[in-house]
């Protein structure tokens, strides 16, 4: 998406304090008041970084802010300045490469800004002056200008709905393209200027805005609007997010309108909302930066000695300056100590090669294309929403590979959030609808079970409540193809898919919502006869609340309050004696894993309704803490109500949800559910989706533990000990290194509810308190699974923040839809949303989205899987080729005086990392299949073996860095051997210096790539295309580079070397003999780790292979594991991963309960 | 950082074998069943290799003569060697050697220096490979690099400019053979001891003036420790005076290590095409060369060669002992395999 730069551009920046008064088309309220105009920023969106003038310098700026480039510069500039070995063209060019791809790159996707910035600002908008239309530039638009809008046409800012082509001043907006939310939102006009219909109404209008300043927050806009009329008091009215149109939203269904801009350019809350997400860095990144550091060392250490021992050596006067090599006459006059100094320098530009240019565009190029996979993976495509996987960062690919903590939301996540009305309970009566159901919008007159009946008329206020008490609208059919369904004319849309549940079930019992009409709300009764009600007001439903109301007023004059939602937040809320009957049907309910909502009324009489009307406007023209204020009207009516009944609704597991959950725990990683659904529900879901097994222990950790008493967090304190003690005891040596272990021993399930979890995380008195969050922090890490329930948003990330920064930096990964799951995917390492049906925010601010909570066992298992192996295998390959290609730079100074004597030719020097070895390894980073994809998603054992960043560990990285220290002794001792008789031509002519490194540079080449060809496992045509590709090009430009005399080289030092090389029969046998000593021990331990392998793998794995009976099913895939399964050195070697030894009963028990899973759910309760 | 990736996915992705990462490949696998072979196959070629130029490097006949002549070697060049020490040149030595067998042709005479850094960067870039190419401007305005071999103190530039061509080797040999009482003089070769593409090439003359080749190099001076310009480096010989003539370019073409040898003669003419024959032999010296100042040696090699040049026992001994390897890792190999196989055959039973 677009990054929006920060609005430095506009001139309102100093004064976000407090608010800004907008007037009205720039009209002044009064003669005597001096309008002075103030200063807001335009309408100009600015996303792109960079303009023409500035791209250069600001560019390259932002590039050398890299340290490695920074490093390259100084190399350059260093090779520049002092005479150094080899040419500033060696480190220039590959340096010039680096920033020339990524300015290119930088500088197309900035263009591809500035032209979407075009459209946008370009755009042709109507501005209303002086009675008359205007057609103006949309970036033209002044804050204050009143703006005309048509049908289906976006905002151009962010106005104040005045009026628009209805009567009524309502206008309907879909948002979107702003978070996704596809239903239409209806917005209101303020009352007074809703009459202002044509251009000389609107013209006449004198009013000024005052509002607060600009907050991203979409949902929140606190204002007022103080309507001047000549000769009369000044009328002022509130203004809230219903009366604000965003910039990005589209008006629908209203033909025009008329708006007032208040939030103008990069102040709008769509501009606000798109700055930086915080960056990401991926465990890989840290891990490239030290072993860069140690590179440094390296080098350093390598300069300082090659220094050092010159002076030594050069303590001899014939060494110093034989008779034959005289010094220059300023070398002479330079002083020793910044001789000494240049040649330190010397030394570091000559062995700077180490540290790899390369690898930083590679490992971009290889995460930016690699990421391609993701999004074309046919397999994480839905065929419902018609969307597929999405990626909004690439950075973090090889994280999917490395998540040990994975905290999922629960409903739309786990659940489908499709919701079925399944049954009610009216008066403790129970109610359940036929399982003939459709999940359409037919007439079911199919019979109904009642169990007991409650009396008449409270059914029908029942079912009168369910039609009323929502915020669900109708959105007429599309007759696209001319064909009129009658009964799928329309279909209800609402943000809140239980509430389309709801009003369909009550539709099944005969009520039938026919929408809204002016202020009415119209309903068809069971005897076919349309009701109206008013609706007077809509107390919305916030998640701390966890209820709405609305309150109506029949067309007898009754003013009713409906209220729906959690039974712990209407039970207290309603008359005790009431509780009980329902209570029962509630907890049930909640068992089985239904959502259940409870539905109260109340009867207002008309001085209530005066005075809670009175309230209401009144804090709703509150400029300050307007919500506080109205949260506390809210409770205070929603007070004394009569309980009704209350509603399951089913939320289904998403498919193959327990399985995917199976998987990820099996591949080590500990799933929890933070929810803020109810303990009972998520619970239930929990061990539906096979979180908790049968056998696992629960600790709990909630309010019903806790008891209501004050004592509460003593007894929270004497809990958390218990607990504590006894996962000691299940665990005495207290190493911390139980996670991922595939032990069969007991397993701890933790039930924590967000009214518990604030009492540990923000205890009332502060004594002792952190030891009680280490203490819980420790059951946590000890428990297979987590389930946090009632938790909300904030809650929920703060689980993620406190597991994040605990003991060893576990990388989290975190999984939801809703807005409400925004805070944790933005917590976590990983953020994933799932493109579900409670809008677009989950997925937007996401680092990758998904259509499933199934598509995490593909992205995780065999992406993720695929990309840490890759890029690690990349980076170790990096760092490897580099130091076998300069030890033996650093050797030959021994032999040349220490003179920074380059042992390649500079064309070689400079090419090595560009163009000889760089696409293989690129190709190997992004095709590489070490293990087959079915493999890695059906066995997610596999999954453990690259845990806690073990390809990138310091063994590992010892490993490649002792293999290219061999290599690069193999190399250099080789060749000099060799060179004791340098008379290799079978004619008896001898070689040089420069033949000497071309013998070495052949060998390297061959050996880097055939180290490389050794390595992949998946020979595609583009393997083989690249890796004899680049031999091929390599032997081919040798013969070039040195066929030809190359009139802008002083010295002509590589003049048919390489073709007098090959003509000699020794140096073919000398190369190929290096390079097969240098492969040999690596080809020594592939074989011998595969043997061991192949032994080990047969009957610890068959039998394992009982444990996953539900995935291989699942995968339709019977067969086990292939035996030949190719490890990789850098694998972890799991001990008590493959090797524990599990008894074949305890795996066929294990079976056997897992297959009645919905059984022991009642017996846990 | 980057634009959302799949944000135009509205639209099926593609079902091509590319996309889905399902590209038919080959997959091997370094088994033991399948490394077996190799190495046993490996391991036999590379004994058969190294058998062979074991082989060719044993036949290959060489001898080294030394005549640094230290001072209290008692050696016969020990005279001239402290001469040079003094600074004196033009010395004359002789060895006598014996040959213990038949030396087969082409027999190639070698010099080799040691401790002498023809490597180091100050020296191997102390060169204008424009001026030797015959160029113009570069005789009259050589190269900076050159320094402070470039110019004479009076400012005229040197031709061939530069530490390389200063210090080109100036011993001079001549080989007598004893037959019948008398030494005979071994006609020695000058000719095809550079690569062809540098004395064809890459080295070439300034264009003759008026034919000469003197009046080309005009206004330019020697180098300071040449007895003589560069156009008399061999005075008959217009191809091989100037900065064609051979030795100037096996000079010219720096040697790797600071123990090298440069090729010098061959003996491949008249009576001695078919080799040197066994017997007694005469080395005549002109002892110019100053190498015991920085304690270099100076060595005279006679060699025959193969087909893979000179004598190099390394390469030979080398696949030798890499071809033991791969056979005696074939046969551990073999033996955990079986091992293993055993093991698991027990298993299931």
């Amino acid at each position: 998406m677009f990054r929006w730069s920060i609005n430095r551009f506009c001139a309102g920046e100093e004064k976000r304090v407090g608010t800004r008064t907008v007037f009205v088309g720039h009209r002044p309220v009064s003669e005597t008041d001096a309008y002075v105009e103030q200063k807001f920023c335009d309408n100009r969106i600015v996303s792109s970084k960079y303009t023409v003038w500035n791209f250069l310098p600001k560019n390259l700026f932002e590039q050398f802010r890299r340290i490695a480039n920074f490093y390259f510069l100084i190399i350059f500039l260093v090779q520049v300045i002092v005479d150094t070995p080899t040419s500033p063209v060696t480190s220039g060019l590959p340096l010039f490469f680096v920033i020339i791809v990524t300015a290119i790159k930088q500088g197309y996707e900035d263009w591809l800004r500035h032209r979407a910035d075009k459209e946008v600002n370009k755009s042709s908008v109507f501005i209303v002056e002086n009675a008359k239309q205007v057609k103006k530039h949309s970036e033209k638009i002044k804050v204050g200008d009143i703006v005309e809008v048509k049908a289906d046409e976006t905002f151009p800012c962010d106005l104040i709905f005045l009026a628009s082509s209805n009567d009524d001043g309502i206008c309907y907006v879909t948002t979107a393209s702003l978070d996704g939310e596809s239903n239409f939102k209806t917005h209101y006009a303020v009352r007074d200027t809703t009459g202002l219909r044509t251009d000389d109404d609107i013209d006449s209008l004198t009013a000024t805005i005052e509002c607060e300043q600009p907050q991203p927050d979409l949902y929140k806009f606190v204002g007022r609007i103080n309507i001047y009329r000549s000769n009369q008091e000044p009328v002022a009215r509130s203004l809230g997010p219903e009366n604000l149109l965003l910039k990005g939203s589209t008006l629908k269904n209203t033909k025009k309108i008329y708006g007032v801009a208040v939030y103008t350019g990069m102040e709008t809350k769509m501009a606000l909302n798109y700055q930086g997400k915080s960056q990401k860095r991926s465990a890989v990144e840290k891990s490239i930066n030290a072993f860069l550091i140690v590179y440094l060392c390296i080098l350093v250490s390598k300069a300082t000695v090659c220094t050092t021992l010159k002076y030594i050596w050069q303590s001899n006067p014939f060494n110093d300056e034989p008779w034959y090599n005289q010094k220059t006459i300023k070398e002479r006059d330079t002083f020793q100590i910044l001789r000494m100094f240049t040649d330190f320098l010397s030394f570091m530009v000559l062995f700077n090669f180490i540290i790899p240019v390369s690898m930083y565009v590679t490992v971009e190029m290889q995460k930016f294309l690699g990421s391609f996979f993701i999004a074309w993976d046919k397999e994480m495509y839905d065929e419902e929403i018609k969307e597929g996987a999405l990626v909004n960062t690439s950075d973090l690919n090889e994280e999917l590979g490395q998540v040990e903590y994975v905290f999922t939301d629960k409903t739309g996540t786990l659940t489908e959030n499709s919701m079925k009305f399944i049954e009610c309970c009216i008066d403790g009566h129970k109610y359940k609808a036929g399982i003939s159901e459709v999940d359409g919008f037919s007439h079911t007159d199919g019979p109904l079970k009642y169990y007991g009946k409650a009396e008449k008329c409270r059914e029908e206020l029942f079912l009168r409540a369910l039609c009323l008490c929502h915020t669900v609208q109708i959105k007429e059919g599309d007759n696209v193809d001319g064909l009129r369904v009658n009964q799928e004319r329309w279909t209800y849309i609402s943000s809140s898919p239980d509430e389309i549940a709801l009003v369909k079930g009550a539709k099944k019992y005969g009520f039938t919502f026919l929408g809204h009409e002016a202020d009415y709300m119209k309903v068809q009764n069971q005897k076919n006869e349309i009701e109206k009600y008013q609706l007077l007001h809509v107390l919305n439903f916030d998640p701390v609340r966890r209820r709405m109301s609305v309150v109506v007023k029949t067309s007898t004059g009754k003013f009713l309050l409906f209220c729906k939602g959690a039974d712990s937040s209407i039970f207290p809320r309603v008359q005790r004696d009431e509780i009980q009957q329902t209570k029962v049907h509630v907890e049930r309910n909640a068992m089985d894993g239904y959502r259940t909502l409870c539905v109260a009324f109340k009867e207002l009489t008309q001085e209530d309704y005066k005075k809670i009307n009175d309230q209401l406007s009144e804090a709703k023209m509150a400029l300050q803490d307007r919500e506080e204020k109205m949260a506390r009207i809210f409770d205070d009516i929603e007070a004394d109500m009569h309980l009704i009944g209350a509603t399951a609704v089913e939320d289904r597991l998403q498919e193959h949800a327990a399985e995917t959950i199976e998987a990820l725990q099996t591949a080590g990683m500990k799933v929890w559910v933070l929810t803020g659904d109810k303990m009972e529900t998520a619970k239930s879901t929990c061990y539906a989706s096979r979180l908790f097994q049968t056998n696992t222990e629960l600790l709990e950790l909630t309010t019903k533990m806790m008891g209501d008493s004050d004592r509460k967090e003593e007894r929270l304190h004497e809990l958390l000990l218990e607990y504590h003690k006894k996962l000691l005891q299940d665990f005495p040596q207290n190493s911390g290194k139980l996670k991922r272990s595939w032990t069969v021993s007991q397993e701890y399930g933790l039930i924590i509810d967000g009214s518990t979890l604030s009492l540990i995380l923000n205890p009332s008195q502060d004594s002792s308190s952190s030891n009680y969050k280490s203490i819980f922090l420790q059951i946590c890490l000890k428990c297979t699974s987590v389930l946090c329930c009632r938790m909300a948003p904030l809650q929920k990330a703060q689980i993620v923040r406190m597991v994040k920064n605990s003991k060893g930096n576990p990388i989290t990964l975190s999984i939801g839809d809703g807005a409400n799951d925004v805070s944790m995917i933005l917590e976590a390492h990983v953020g994933i949303g799932i493109k579900g049906k409670e809008g677009r925010q989950a997925a937007r601010n996401s680092d990758y989205a998904v259509p499933k909570f199934k598509h995490l066992r593909k992205l995780l298992l065999a992406h993720g899987h695929l990309y840490y192996v890759r890029i690690a295998h990349l980076v170790q390959y990096f760092f490897y080729k580099n130091l076998c290609f300069i030890l033996p730079q650093f050797l030959y100074q021994f032999f040349c005086g220490f003179s920074q004597q380059p042992l390649y030719d500079a064309a070689y020097l400079t090419m090595y990392n560009i163009c000889f070895t760089s696409l293989p390894i690129l190709a190997y980073s992004l095709l590489e299949q070490h293990i087959n994809i079915e493999t890695l998603t059906s066995d997610p054992r596999l999954y453990m073996k690259i845990s806690d960043n073990a390809m990138l560990q310091w063994k590992p990285f010892l490993y490649w860095t002792c293999l290219g220290a061999f290599e690069g002794l193999v190399f250099f001792f080789g060749v000099y051997f060799l060179f004791q008789n340098s008379s290799l031509e079978d004619n008896g002519k001898v070689f040089g210096n420069w033949t000497f490194g071309t013998i070495v540079f052949t060998v390297l080449v061959f050996t880097v790539t055939l180290k490389l060809a050794l390595d992949t496992r998946f020979w595609t045509w583009m393997n083989h295309f690249v890796i004899w590709g680049s031999l091929a090009f390599y032997v081919f430009f040798s013969f070039f580079w040195g066929g030809i005399i190359w009139p802008f080289l002083k010295q002509q030092r590589m003049y048919f070397v390489f073709a007098h090389m090959v003509t000699s029969v020794s140096t073919w046998l000398a190369i190929v003999l290096l390079i097969f000593i240098s492969l040999f021990p690596e080809i020594l331990l592939v074989v011998f780790k595969n043997a061991k392998r192949k032994n080990y793998q047969e009957h610890p794995l068959s039998s394992c292979s009982l444990k996953l009976p539900a995935i291989t099913v699942f995968l339709g895939m019977n067969k086990t594991v292939p035996f030949n399964l190719p490890m990789l050195l850098s694998y972890k070697s799991m001990e008590n991963g493959y090797t524990s030894e599990m008894k074949l009963e305890d795996a066929v028990t294990n079976l056997t309960q897992r297959c009645h899973l919905r059984i022991p759910q009642m017996q846990q309760l | 950082a980057m634009a959302g990736i799949g944000a135009l996915s509205g639209n099926k992705p593609d079902n091509t074998a590319f996309t889905q990462q399902r590209l038919p490949a080959w997959q091997p696998l370094l088994s033991a069943g399948t490394a077996l072979p190799l190495f046993f196959c490996a391991g036999l070629a590379c004994l058969a290799v190294g058998l062979g130029l074991h082989f060719s490097s044993d036949t290959i006949r060489e001898l080294e003569l030394d005549y640094t002549g230290a001072p209290g070697s008692g050696h016969n060049c020990s005279r001239c060697a402290n001469a040079s020490l003094a600074g004196a040149g033009g010395c004359t030595c002789s060895l006598r050697f014996e040959l213990p067998e038949r030396f087969p042709g082409p027999v190639c005479l070698y010099y080799q220096l040691s401790n002498y850094y023809q490597n180091h960067r100050r020296y191997s870039v102390s060169r204008d490979d424009r001026q030797l190419s015959g160029d113009a401007s570069g005789l009259s305005n050589p190269a900076t690099e050159c320094s402070p071999f470039r110019t004479d103190p009076r400012g005229i530039p040197i031709a061939p400019c530069g530490a390389i061509a200063n210090s080109l080797f100036n011993d001079t040999f001549a080989l007598y053979h004893l037959a019948n009482g008398t030494f005979y003089p071994v006609p020695l070769d000058n000719r095809g001891i550079s690569w062809w593409t540098d004395s064809n090439i890459k080295f070439s003359n300034p264009e003759l003036i008026n034919g000469s080749l003197e009046t080309a190099f005009k206004g330019t001076t020697k180098p300071p420790n040449w007895p003589h310009a560069a156009y008399m480096l061999d005075m008959g010989n217009l191809n091989n005076t100037g900065f064609i003539n051979e030795d100037f370019i096996v000079w010219m073409r720096t040697a790797a290590l600071p123990t090298f040898r440069k090729l010098y003669r061959r003996v491949h003419e008249g009576n001695f095409s078919s080799g040197l024959p066994q017997g007694t032999y005469r080395l005549d010296i002109t002892y110019n060369y100053p190498v015991l100042s920085f304690q270099g040696t100076k060595k005279v090699i006679f060699s025959t060669v193969s087909w893979m040049g000179g004598k190099n026992p390394f390469l030979g001994i080398v696949y030798l002992i890499f071809g033991s390897a791969c056979i005696l890792t074939g046969f551990v190999m073999l033996a955990v395999h079986i091992k293993f196989q055993k093991q698991n055959q027990m298993d299931v039973e």
